[in-house]
């Protein structure tokens, strides 16, 4: 297991490095000139200092390698630096955003609490709902918990996020006025009020993305019951005179869970990339809003960042998936 | 055993029944599928024959007839320019699924060519392989989003607006979608391999483009067409996220998502006008979604029958 762990970390180096060249030539040799808004009143010399002083006089090897050296070293040094109060990272270039001219790790880090606590509890409460669906509609096949379970579901990912999010958004905070549409991130809970306004602004969001995600869950938890409820096992347990609660939660629950938890896992990644558009809809000023307002302004490092920020959750709960399967799964073993 | 001769009746000289007659038959028994299949086709009708029964033109501009409700001459309303809303819903539809099937034809042609190439071919299984992990690997939607941003005015200059943007969306949903396509028919080219009916074609000298075309692609196609149908609703789905977002098509060009998009600003006002292009992609994508899934059992010929 471990000679396992250590190679999938191993080969997930080159796969990283091959994604960043990805991202890097991307929107290297695309056209689009980060100079082109600037105003033609500005003389042609000048124009060229200004490309100059912004890096892209050089060859693109050379810049591609001094991305990465900024992006893989200085960057987490200067993130050291911040939390420890040491030095290593002094007289290192950081990686600059175009729109702001401050560095692009300090917004990320101003951003990711949003993301997070939006999406991530999303995510925890999709989960929360899938699992007792999964297992219901599973033990129950065919009853009309089971339809209506995989009407929803199918519901679920077919009617896309925004739409449900404006759906909401027209019924609750326009005609009902439960909820304010708009999420306010400056927000400070500091008192019981501030509370409850905070979990009234996170509840459209939180429902919108935890029912997606709660509608694929569910369907892999109830194909993976499904499959461990016809086993011989199961019939073992019962005749032993076990009952019918411990044979289900206990013996097929435990079992079922195993390809579930990886999916999840792997799913934790596309939440950010899916939140994209509610962080849109409900103005979340979070990472995905980060990354529209970068691309629409044409700012180079904050996306190539971002989008690299992405690749490196995806690489690494992958990795993650695999590792927890063989550790859940003992019949599993690769080496 | 003259007398023994087998009784050749009627029976046998009836012509075989087409098998397409018997994944149509347990197409039908899977009533969601039936139902999603009826609609899917209603939406069809809708959007490609209703343009020539409503002859308002969706972009006809009648400032004095702006944000009305419901009338018998505009049944879905008209938005802020007075523009016929029943018409663009058309024209908005006609585009998204043209763009949903164009880019599910590339992924598919891309996803059935690199799984066939890796499962038959042993010296190719690795490196594609590896080529369709890293794909996965890769944030898509981010992605997506920078293409779209970055390659559109070259394309709109070379090609005129509205076929760059839609060469744009097509290829870019295209080459994002085609890696599960490429798995699926990966292990199923390499289970096939095993086959005896694949030894005795080998063994006739059968060359290896023949024996994909002949023996190998016609038994991958169920796989195929299920993740085809899958493939459609993921593609507008894309679509009409990437025109919510702003990064689709052009403002005077209706799609369902630009439909959606620019009716958010009115949401306070005229909330039915984000109603009915959301209520067309939902009902779309629900219903290829039930066909898919209903396909998938049809062409089983395991489930068939029962």
């Amino acid at each position: 297991m471990f000679t396992y762990t250590v190679r999938r970390l191993l080969l997930a180096i080159p796969t990283l490095l091959i994604i960043s060249l990805i991202i890097f030539l991307l929107l290297d040799l695309a056209p689009g000139d980060p100079t082109a808004q600037l105003p033609l009143t500005i003389p042609p010399e000048v124009k060229e200092k200004i490309r100059q002083s912004l890096g892209l006089g050089e060859p693109i090897h050379v810049r591609y390698f001094l991305w990465l050296k900024q992006f893989l070293v200085a960057e987490p040094l200067h993130v050291f630096d911040n939390l420890f109060g040491t030095h290593f990272a002094d007289g290192m270039q950081r990686v600059i955003s175009w729109q702001t001219r401050s560095p692009v790790a300090d917004i990320v880090a101003q951003r990711l609490p949003q993301t997070l606590w939006v999406v991530g509890m999303s995510y925890v409460v999709g989960v929360l709902i899938a699992l007792p669906i999964g297992i219901i509609s599973a033990y129950k096949q065919y009853s009309w918990f089971d339809q209506i379970g995989t009407f929803i579901s199918m519901l679920g990912f077919s009617v896309p996020t925004f739409f449900t999010g404006v759906l909401l958004i027209v019924i609750f905070a326009v005609n009902l006025g439960w909820f304010p549409s708009i999420y306010d991130t400056t927000h400070v809970v500091d008192s019981w009020d501030a509370f409850v306004f905070q979990v009234r602004q996170m509840i459209m969001p939180v429902m919108v993305l935890a029912l997606y995600n709660a509608a694929q869950i569910s369907r892999f938890m109830r194909a993976s019951m499904l499959d461990n409820l016809g086993q011989d096992y199961v019939r073992t347990a019962r005749a032993k005179g076990m009952s019918e609660k411990v044979v289900v939660l206990i013996h097929v629950l435990r079992n079922s869970m195993i390809p579930v938890i990886t999916v999840i896992a792997l799913g934790v990644p596309q939440i950010f990339g899916g939140a994209i558009i509610t962080e849109q809809v409900f103005k979340v000023n979070g990472l995905g809003q980060l990354l529209i307002t970068a691309i629409y302004a044409n700012d180079i490092p904050m996306v190539q960042t971002l989008t690299f920020i992405f690749a490196v959750l995806i690489v690494l709960f992958n990795l993650i998936a695999d590792i927890l399967y063989g550790i859940l799964d003992p019949r599993i073993r690769y080496d | 055993m003259t007398d023994t001769a087998p009784q050749i009746t009627e029976e046998a000289f009836r012509r075989p029944r087409n098998q397409w007659w018997d994944v149509w038959d347990q197409f039908r028994t899977h009533k969601g599928a039936l139902v999603g299949f009826i609609i899917f086709i209603t939406i069809m009708v809708a959007v490609l024959i209703g343009p020539y029964l409503w002859t308002i033109d969706p972009g006809y501009i009648d400032i004095r007839a702006r944000n009305q409700g419901p009338t018998l001459a505009h049944p879905l309303g008209t938005d802020q320019l007075g523009r016929d809303m029943l018409a663009r819903m058309m024209a908005g539809g006609k585009v998204s699924v043209a763009v949903g099937v164009t880019s599910m034809a590339l992924s598919l042609i891309l996803g059935t060519l690199i799984g066939v190439l890796a499962g038959y071919f042993k010296k190719l299984d690795g490196p594609l392989m590896r080529f369709t992990d890293l794909f996965l690997a890769l944030p898509l939607l981010p992605l997506l989003l920078v293409m779209v941003m970055l390659f559109r005015e070259a394309l709109s200059s070379r090609f005129g607006p509205e076929t760059g943007i839609f060469i744009l969306m097509v290829t870019a949903i295209g080459i994002t979608s085609w890696m599960q396509t490429a798995r699926i028919v990966r292990g199923d080219v390499l289970a096939l391999k095993e086959r005896e009916f694949v030894l005795a074609a080998r063994s006739i000298g059968t060359p290896s483009y023949r024996m994909i075309l002949r023996h190998i692609l016609p038994n991958v196609m169920s796989p195929v067409m299920v993740s085809a149908t899958l493939g459609i609703a993921s593609a507008i789905i894309t679509e009409s996220s990437l025109s919510f977002l702003g990064l689709g098509f052009p403002p005077d060009f209706p799609t369902w998502g630009r439909l959606l998009f620019d009716a958010v600003d009115y949401l306070n006002q005229y909330p039915e006008r984000v109603f009915w292009p959301g209520l067309a992609i939902s009902l779309t994508v629900l219903s290829v979604n039930y066909i898919g899934d209903g396909l998938r059992d049809a062409l089983d010929p395991r489930i068939r029958g029962r």
